[in-house]
């Protein structure tokens, strides 16, 4: 049944039919609705939990990492200054291929402090060694997060479910949250045979030697690797259950003869369909949803890549100094392609800086330079910089 | 001439073992370690149905190469400043499976006094069922010893080291058990390890508690510390005999009991027998002046906490674990 609510707000019933254990989070923006919601679901009986209210985000991850060690389903979430202050845990968690799945409300990073949304946070710990999940709308939100845990279970690996801050948690949406029969009947009770057991003890986090961790860092790599299946899998049995989808690792859509493509990876998908419908373009164009960032879905992208001439990425964060971080790992892997595209990787609508419907024309136009241009920032205004910073 | 192999059956022969050890033997801790020992105190008394949240350290390092573990029972090490939170984060889990098992925290001085200090505070703030235990080696034994904020006053370590403009460490060491206190806890305690029967008696008294508690235990590093490993123990027990380590007792932050000392030494007894007091031996002026204040410290530690005591109880710390006091607290 469609009710309306807001992003956060059907988060945290998501992760309420996910019967959590234990929850860890410490409050910032914009992550801090779902939190309260769930300590209402939690103060009001509807979620019987262990709600940890922790002293910093490192001890949030760190609770939920010793929660799963100890035998319990356990959820997090943050988003911005707090994913970086995470960011030692997040690669321990991953490193010990604890099952966890942690909501990030996409912000900005500081300085300039902004609260507003790009994705520089969940971008910034890209290497940590977790799932990434990105969402386009609250729908998605709702379905990732369940999807999530089925995932992160059956691969002993953390998922961390992105959703655009303010954009998506903020935001009233249609959402059809699904009943606790249908959560049940697809995530099965927690069980993670690497627990800490007095019965079966076993020692975790040890000291590893150079003659073992090459072979602890190239299984994780596999496991990662390996997790596309799971991934589509869960997106699949999902579907039967629900009747929804969610584009497991990517989405295509629009004219299917079209030649060039727009890459998007979070909400901006909505803006651009929108911009789509309202201002056609001469020539037909498809959008792709990167819905999976880590692992990085290579094979399904040359698919989606083949027979273009331009692919177009949108970045919501980049590498200073170096350019985009998404379009750099587009380009990589269609090198392979016999006919590769011509990528370009513009970044857009940084620090919460809005995107217009009138984007879609400024990307295409910029695309058809026959200056091929690697990298830049789409929407800056260099008026508003002293001349020596242009 | 042929010999006989000797066969030994580990099983039968563990099967024999008088008590239950959580700490085994063979693990890579230096001759005379001081932490390897508490730490074997520690999970003797607390028995088989524990969990354990390691801190990053000595502790961690030489009890796991891998693929190798000295621990009887389940252990996790996660990282250096966050062992107070992945303990409640266990205990939290146990606690919603509604099972029983203990969950013990350890760290080291760095990780307790330092990295791990706002953690811990959480912890405690919280209320979770935790044990945590603090070996206090006071200083970072395992990158090569650097002053900690556990580091006693004038003490050498690699990042305060004595010369022309210096006598060792400026800073007094951080009175990190009334800090703790002041978290309210129903207990909190010091001990040391030239104590092995206070360290049971407090592990016991604290495991059943049900709530945070936390020991503090001294152990001398023999490495750091600049003394053979056979005179650990003695050692420790100076530390404890002239006042610099009081052995407290503290229940909702007040004041429960300390181990009385009715002959304290002079604190030259202890610091002379540590290479990291040798520049307080010297003729410089500086050096006396440092000896009579650390002298001060210890003299603060006794009147602070009362530890002449009265009355005709204990004679004073010589001995207090093997002489059986009826009735007494430090019996």
């Amino acid at each position: 049944m469609l009710q309306p609510l807001e992003g956060s707000q059907a988060i945290a019933q998501a992760v309420a039919l996910c019967r959590p254990q234990v929850i860890a989070a410490y409050p910032i923006t914009p992550q801090t609705h779902i939190v309260e919601n769930i300590s209402k679901l939690v103060a009001d009986g509807t979620l019987q939990c262990e709600f940890i209210s922790v002293e910093s985000e490192f001890s949030a991850a760190s609770v939920v990492l010793g929660a799963a060690m100890a035998g319990s389903r356990a959820y997090t979430a943050s988003a911005s200054q707090g994913i970086l202050l995470m960011a030692e845990v997040l690669f321990n968690i991953a490193g010990m291929r604890v099952p966890i799945v942690m909501t990030c409300a996409n912000r900005a990073i500081s300085s300039p402090l902004s609260i507003w949304n790009d994705q520089q946070d969940s971008m910034s710990v890209r290497d940590a060694g977790w799932i990434q999940l990105y969402c386009a709308d609250n729908q998605e939100a709702v379905d990732t997060t369940i999807q999530a845990y089925k995932i992160a279970e059956r691969t002993e690996l953390p998922v961390m479910v992105c959703v655009d801050g303010f954009i998506l948690t903020h935001t009233l949406e249609a959402i059809d949250v699904p009943t606790q029969a249908q959560a049940d009947e697809f995530l099965p009770p927690f069980q993670f045979k690497r627990s800490l057991d007095p019965r079966h003890p076993l020692s975790f986090g040890t000291l590893v030697s150079p003659d073992f961790y090459t072979e602890a860092r190239y299984s994780h790599h596999q496991a990662l690797l390996k997790a596309e299946t799971e991934i589509l899998f869960a997106d699949q049995q999902w579907a039967a259950i629900t009747g929804r989808r969610c584009g497991g690792l990517l989405k295509v859509e629009g004219h299917p003869d079209a030649k060039i493509a727009i890459l998007t990876i979070g909400s901006v998908l909505g803006t651009l369909q929108a911009a789509l419908d309202e201002f056609p373009p001469e020539q037909p164009v498809k959008l792709i949803k990167l819905r999976c960032f880590r692992p990085f879905p290579v094979e399904a992208l040359k698919t989606a890549c083949e027979n273009l001439t331009d692919v177009i990425v949108l970045e919501r964060a980049f590498s200073p100094g170096g350019g985009g971080i998404v379009g750099l790992e587009v380009l990589a892997a269609l090198a392979e392609l016999p006919t590769p595209p011509r990528v370009h990787s513009f970044a857009a609508g940084l620090g919460g800086r809005d995107i217009p419907l009138s984007l879609l024309g400024k990307l295409l136009e910029a695309a058809k330079r026959s200056q091929h241009e690697r990298f830049s920032i789409i929407d800056v205004e260099l008026s508003r910089l002293p001349e020596e910073d242009r | 001439m042929t010999t006989e192999a000797v066969v030994i059956n580990t099983t039968e022969l563990r099967a024999k073992q008088p008590r239950f050890r959580g700490l085994e033997s063979g693990h890579r801790a230096c001759l005379g370690c001081g932490e390897a020992l508490a730490a074997r105190l520690v999970t003797e008394s607390a028995g088989p149905d524990v969990m354990i949240a390691n801190a990053t350290g000595c502790l961690e390092i030489f009890t796991t190469p891998w693929p190798e573990s000295a621990w009887r029972v389940p252990w996790l090490h996660s990282l250096f400043e966050n062992t107070g939170a992945v303990a409640s984060g266990m205990e939290a889990a146990l606690k919603a499976q509604g099972k029983s098992t203990k969950v013990l925290a350890f760290g080291g001085d760095g990780g307790t006094f330092d990295i791990g200090f706002q953690a811990l505070s959480g912890m405690l703030e919280r209320g979770h069922n935790v044990l945590y235990v603090c070996f206090d080696n006071e200083a970072y034994m395992n990158t090569g010893i650097q002053r900690s904020s556990s580091t006693p006053h004038a003490a050498m370590t690699t990042t305060s080291p004595p010369g022309k403009e210096r006598m060792g460490k400026r800073h007094l060491k951080k009175d990190i058990i009334s800090i703790v206190a002041a978290h309210h806890i129903p207990y909190a305690a010091t001990s040391s390890v030239a104590y092995p029967s206070d360290i049971r008696k407090k592990v016991r008294r604290a495991i059943a508690v049900e709530g945070p508690t936390f020991l503090q235990i001294h152990c001398p590093c023999p490495l750091g510390w600049g003394h053979e490993g056979n005179e650990s123990i003695e050692i420790a027990r100076l530390a404890v005999q002239t006042g610099l380590f009081p052995i407290i007792e503290l229940e909702r932050g007040g004041l429960a009991g300390a181990m009385p000392l009715r002959h304290p030494k002079p604190v030259e007894e202890y610091l002379k027998k540590q290479q990291r007091f040798r520049h307080l031996f010297t003729d410089d002026l500086r050096a006396k002046q440092e000896l009579e204040h650390i002298q001060a410290i210890a003299d603060h530690n006794i009147s602070n906490y009362e530890l002449l005591g009265e009355g005709k109880d204990a004679f004073d710390s010589e001995g207090i674990d093997t002489v059986r006091r009826g009735g007494m607290r430090w019996a």
